[in-house]
């Protein structure tokens, strides 16, 4: 079944190439290299940008919260391309649906979570009323 | 014979020659089943990618509790009871520092994958003992910072949301300790087992979660720090 020859690691060349299953390619490491590069790269740029933004006055003072997390959106995508290997590549399709569905409830709890509550400290009765009632 | 299929693993490594940033234009038309993923008749997918899809569910469950952290956070914001605002008690030097060192530790970590993946034993132990090294020094940063906030009577118990800002920091540092001890772990295995299929798994699995903290760090120090220090 599996002979020296068969070694999937080093694939004869002219005869058929033969493998047991499952058996799994050798990758060349370049690829990872350089995708390890751009992902530094980018990260680079958008937290220093971040942390820049952060301490500045540059743009309009309220739309700094909403830059942010612009930036921290982007950078999470470069990490998820990049350093995760997520692809739209067909050995990826389940990790893809697995993950929009993530986003999908993290949205959920998150926007959730804030919507409810400020709802509720909104109709919540001012805590000397309140006293007033209990008496 | 010329109509057979070839077995999956030959024509993933033709996959990987022809497309190496896995960019996953396949060919359409009949019979063009990627080989190796198991969809349609090329065979069950191989076990390196049902291992890594395993391994995402396990992160996204993660990322969701996580997102429970956070959304206890957005809320407790601004319920300081008295005491310090968020505002106040941000080092943003510091965070900084640490979030470099979580960037560049993600950095060494696929490059020691990417000499797994060469099979060379001597690069891939000096990058993980690099990322192990750089996980030290964020862990050890937010401790001294947790001691500092100590050392001035800023504890989980003063207001709210010190508790949520606790709470969520302190998960996130202690996953990256638990990393770091996984991290010791598989520097041993591959040591003593080299190699081996199953060591390879580990080790895939194992860049998966540094770098899944390393995106739960972004949303900490965007949410948390940065955000806060501004309001």
């Amino acid at each position: 079944m599996s002979d020296i020859k068969s070694d999937p690691h080093r694939p004869a060349l002219h005869r058929r190439e033969d493998h047991a299953p499952g058996d799994e390619p050798l990758e060349d490491s370049g690829h990872w290299i350089y995708n390890a590069n751009l992902g530094l790269g980018f990260s680079i740029v958008l937290t220093a940008a971040a942390f820049f933004l952060a301490g500045s006055h540059i743009i309009y003072g309220p739309s700094i919260p909403v830059a942010l997390i612009v930036l921290a959106v982007a950078q999470m995508g470069v990490h998820l391309v990049f350093f995760l290997h997520i692809t739209t590549g067909p050995d990826n399709t389940n990790n893809v649906l697995a993950l929009a569905f993530g986003v999908l409830v993290v949205f959920l709890i998150g926007a959730g979570s804030i919507w409810i509550m400020d709802h509720l400290n909104q109709n919540m009765m001012p805590m000397d009323q309140m006293m007033q009632m209990q008496r | 014979m010329s109509d057979m299929g070839l077995p999956a693993s030959v024509g993933a490594i033709r996959r990987v020659r022809e497309d190496p940033h896995r960019l996953g234009h396949r060919a359409h038309g009949a019979g063009e089943d990627m080989e190796g993923t198991g969809h349609g008749t090329s065979g069950p997918a191989t076990k390196r990618i049902i291992v890594g899809y395993g391994f995402w569910i396990f992160l996204l469950s993660d990322i969701v509790m996580f997102s429970c952290f956070f959304a206890a956070f957005a809320v407790q914001r601004g319920a300081t009871a008295g005491g310090p605002s968020i505002g106040q008690i941000v080092d943003i030097r510091r965070v900084g520092f640490e979030t470099a060192a979580l960037l560049l530790s993600s950095y060494t970590c696929m490059l020691s994958f990417a000499a797994t993946n060469r099979r060379n034993l001597l690069w891939t132990q000096v990058f993980l003992f690099v990322t192990g090294l750089l996980g030290l020094i964020f862990v050890l940063l937010e401790l001294q910072e947790f001691i500092e906030l100590a050392g001035k009577g800023i504890t989980p118990q003063r207001s709210g949301m010190l508790t949520s800002f606790f709470g969520l920091v302190g998960l996130h540092g202690l996953h990256v300790t638990l990393g770091g001890v996984w991290l010791a772990t598989m520097m041993a295995q591959v040591q003593i087992k080299g190699f081996r299929r199953e060591i390879v798994h580990r080790l895939i699995c194992f860049n998966l979660f540094w770098h899944a903290l390393d995106i739960v760090w972004i949303g900490i120090f965007t949410i948390v720090y940065l955000i806060g220090s501004g309001a």
